[in-house]
């Protein structure tokens, strides 16, 4: 082969090898997806990374801790450095930093809002699917080092909620409510009586009539000058949990976004009158609920159950100086609700999920830890730092757990009575929680919808008219901002999954570069011939 | 001639800088301007003026940036302050690149709402702000030791202030461990006091992260930071210094 024709093959056979990247690049970036080792291979040593959450709490540190050191002691050949955070937020936004340089974390505390996003990163989240059932490996494994739940012991509710698209990424690690801590002394001056079940309409008459104040200024109830008788923490919680109620409109698991509806309408239009009239406030516009609380400031303030041990007049934890406590009977209850018969609630609560390396042994390392996490004793006393329920049936129904239920109120430290009791309120009402829809955007559309009611909220104490004119500027500032006209599934595709026929418009690019690159070969051969010519002339 | 022209050209550099000078005279600095002398751009307030705005209410603040916390997410939390008083401006919305801009001294008008969060008065999250060029200002910490206690403390919130002969109580990690915020309880004249190194603020390899872990119980200490506010004084340490 002379010297022109190696070219023209060289020529050929870089534009094939330029094209056949192409057309197989769709829905292949990011990493191979994880194939479980035949074993362990316990003679090598590992090192993992465990990002975690804490609720600003040293003991949940301490078991963290103590996990890790009985973890490593039966596994000598795994270090897990722990990473502490106190905000999800913040978790979330450096798992997708380190999602792009790839440095992620190898196990991490989570919600499946944010695995979805991460999981635009393809296989960078580990699908747990084979994991869990794995005879030697999975839940309940033969070859564990540990006494670790089964699948069937995890609460299947829990297990569901881990779930995305028909497979897991995630394992629950606890879960909570939201609760309603009552100040009963201050509802009881009022002349009201806490019904058994709490109602919307209930909490905002006995808020409006805590608005009360005396000629000087002062609140009748409290004698003093501030007086905020209903706090949210959470109002994407409060949106979320309302809508539910009512059976509106909020997003689909395709991502469509329906929260924008008449019922948002008139709960919005509800918050902007109590807030005009001071009924109501804001964890972001005021500050925590439980300072509020404690002071006798507040009438009911809403809050995680995973928050109950700042909660009430003996709670072993306070933010506030002692002189500003003051002294009322505290009751914990689920939610406000529309219709008692019907109770709903949010289920909520930190699960843990499995980044995926280019070692198969290092993913099954971190999966092993990930795993022990579910174990009887760190469920337990993690469970017991909070208003927090253990993820497994197997740890709710260990003795030891039984009798820290059972010994509700014998001190205000472990037994604080508070924390048990909003820990009990999920255990009563575990068939009443529910999940919102998890896709690729779904974790904006969260914050979205508190938004809308820190933003009335905000509007109304700076005076602004909140209507329909207002309405409708907020709904569509908020889709901007929150880019719900971009959600959608589009949270990574599960390994095997068919994508489909290319769109149209990468077909034709291909198309397009396959027929210059001919081209230039067809020109370069027929040069090639006719300089032959020339030559033999 | 070339002897005339060096000299003629010195002359002229030497009148330049004068000029420059003179112009740039509202440059004071550090700490050079009174409170009096003080008079923000046409349109913003005085910080008297933006002590009485009602809560909720719109502020227009001619200030100078003295430190901020750790840019996150488009926004920025920024301690200012003016000859005339003090401002902490809560999650100002800014850019990266903007962020890069905010060094200590630097000049700027912000538009916000003012608002109270746990006893704190700030400006709300979600102000915005523009760089005034050519202008810096710092504030020299004013000492506040003897006002511990009292109610006029408060009168100088936010401000960049220093306590002189704390006597250190207790000192605790956030998470129990280095890496994030560190509680320090003070006491002076028997009584306590809640300081804190907001870890946003000075981060964990700074010189007063570093000393405070170093720090005994029973030590005297001086210290500088701002005057923050959460359910009562809780000053954001900046500096951190032994003296018995």
């Amino acid at each position: 082969m002379n010297a022109a024709l190696k070219r023209a093959a060289a020529l050929a056979l870089a534009a094939v090898m330029f094209i056949l990247p192409l057309g197989g690049c769709h829905g292949s970036r990011g990493r191979d997806q994880f194939v479980m080792p035949e074993e362990f291979d316990a003679s090598r040593n590992y090192e993992i990374t465990f990002w975690a959450k804490n609720d600003t709490n040293v003991t949940q540190v301490n078991i963290y801790n103590k996990a890790i050191s009985d973890f490593e002691a039966l596994y000598p050949n795994i270090k897990v450095n722990m990473r502490l955070y106190t905000d999800y937020g913040r978790i979330y936004n450096d798992v997708i930093t380190n999602i792009a340089t790839d440095t992620t974390p190898n196990v991490c505390i989570t919600y499946p809002d944010h695995i979805a996003t991460y999981m635009t990163g393809r296989n960078s989240v580990v699908m747990l699917d084979e994991l869990f059932r794995d005879a030697r490996y999975g839940l309940g494994g033969s070859e564990l080092r540990f006494d670790g739940p089964a699948e069937s012991e995890i609460v299947p509710k829990f297990l569901d909620e881990c779930a995305i698209d028909g497979h897991y990424y995630a394992l629950p690690y606890m879960r909570s409510t939201e609760a309603c801590y009552i100040n009963k002394t201050y509802v009881e001056a009022l002349g009201y009586t806490i019904p058994e079940t709490l109602t919307w309409d209930f909490v905002w008459e006995v808020s409006e009539a805590a608005t009360a104040k005396n000629p000087d200024g002062t609140f009748v109830l409290n004698g003093g000058n501030v007086m905020i008788p209903f706090i949210y923490k959470s109002t994407d919680n409060m949106m979320i949990q309302m809508l539910r109620q009512h059976g509106a409109g909020y997003s689909d698991a395709e991502g469509n976004i329906g929260i924008f509806n008449d019922v948002t309408d008139e709960f919005l239009r509800g918050i902007a009158a109590h807030t005009g009239s001071g009924a109501f406030s804001t964890f972001k516009i005021s500050g925590y609920p439980a300072n509020f609380l404690n002071a006798g400031q507040c009438v009911f303030a809403v809050d995680s159950t995973a928050g109950a041990t700042w909660m009430g007049a003996d709670a072993p934890l306070i933010d506030i100086s002692e002189d500003k406590l003051i002294d009322f009977e505290t009751v914990v209850k689920p939610i406000p609700q529309y219709d008692p018969e019907n109770p709903c609630m949010i289920s909520q609560g930190p699960s843990v999920c499995v980044f995926n390396k280019s070692d198969p042994q290092e993913v099954l390392a971190s999966w092993l830890f990930a795993q022990y996490l579910l174990t009887n004793d760190v469920q337990i006393a993690y469970s017991e730092t909070e208003g927090y329920v253990p993820v497994t049936t197997k740890a709710q129904s260990d003795p030891d757990y039984r009798a820290y239920l059972t010994a509700a109120g014998e001190d205000n430290d472990l037994h604080y009575p508070i924390k048990i009791q909003a820990a009990e309120l999920l255990i009563d009402n575990m068939d009443n929680t529910f999940v919102t829809p998890v896709f690729n955007g779904s974790a904006s559309l969260r914050d979205a919808a508190g938004s809308l009611i820190e933003e009335v909220t905000k509007s109304v104490r700076r005076k602004q008219t909140v209507d329909d004119e207002y309405l409708e500027k907020l709904y569509g500032d908020t889709t901007t901002l929150y880019h719900l006209d971009e959600a959608g599934r589009a949270g990574g595709v599960a390994p095997g999954e068919d994508m489909g026929p290319l769109p149209a418009a990468s077909t034709a690019l291909i198309v397009s570069i396959a027929a210059v690159w001919l081209g230039i070969l067809l020109y370069l051969a027929f040069s090639t011939l006719s300089k032959k010519r020339q030559y033999h002339r | 001639m070339k002897k005339v022209s060096t000299f003629t050209s010195l002359l002229l550099v030497a009148v330049m800088v004068f000029a420059m000078m003179a112009f740039a005279g509202c440059d004071s600095g550090e700490g050079g301007t009174s409170p009096e002398a003080f008079a923000p751009a046409e349109g913003y307030m005085t910080h008297a003026e933006y002590e009485a705005a009602a809560v909720d209410s719109e502020v227009k603040l001619d200030t100078y940036v003295q430190a901020t916390q750790s840019w996150w997410d488009g926004k920025i939390t920024v301690y200012a302050q003016s000859p005339d008083g003090a401002y902490f401006i809560y999650n100002m919305t800014c850019s990266e690149e903007d962020a890069a801009k905010l060094t200590p001294g630097t000049r700027i008008l912000v538009t916000g709402y003012k608002t109270e969060w746990s006893g704190e008065v700030e400006v709300a999250e979600g102000a915005t702000f523009e760089i005034v060029s050519g202008d810096t200002w710092t504030a020299t910490p004013t000492d506040v030791t003897s006002l511990l206690g009292t109610d006029d403390l408060i009168k100088h919130q936010n401000e960049k202030v220093a306590f002189k002969g704390l006597t250190i109580e207790d000192i605790s990690y956030k998470n129990d461990e280095p890496g994030d915020d560190i509680y320090v309880t003070v006491g002076y004249n028997g009584a306590s006091y809640e300081f804190c190194v907001e870890v946003y603020l000075t981060g964990t390899d700074s010189d007063v992260y570093t000393t405070v872990g170093t720090l005994n119980v029973g030590d005297t200490v001086d210290i500088e930071g701002f005057l923050y506010w959460y359910e009562g004084v809780n000053t954001h340490i900046t500096s951190i210094k032994t003296v018995g």
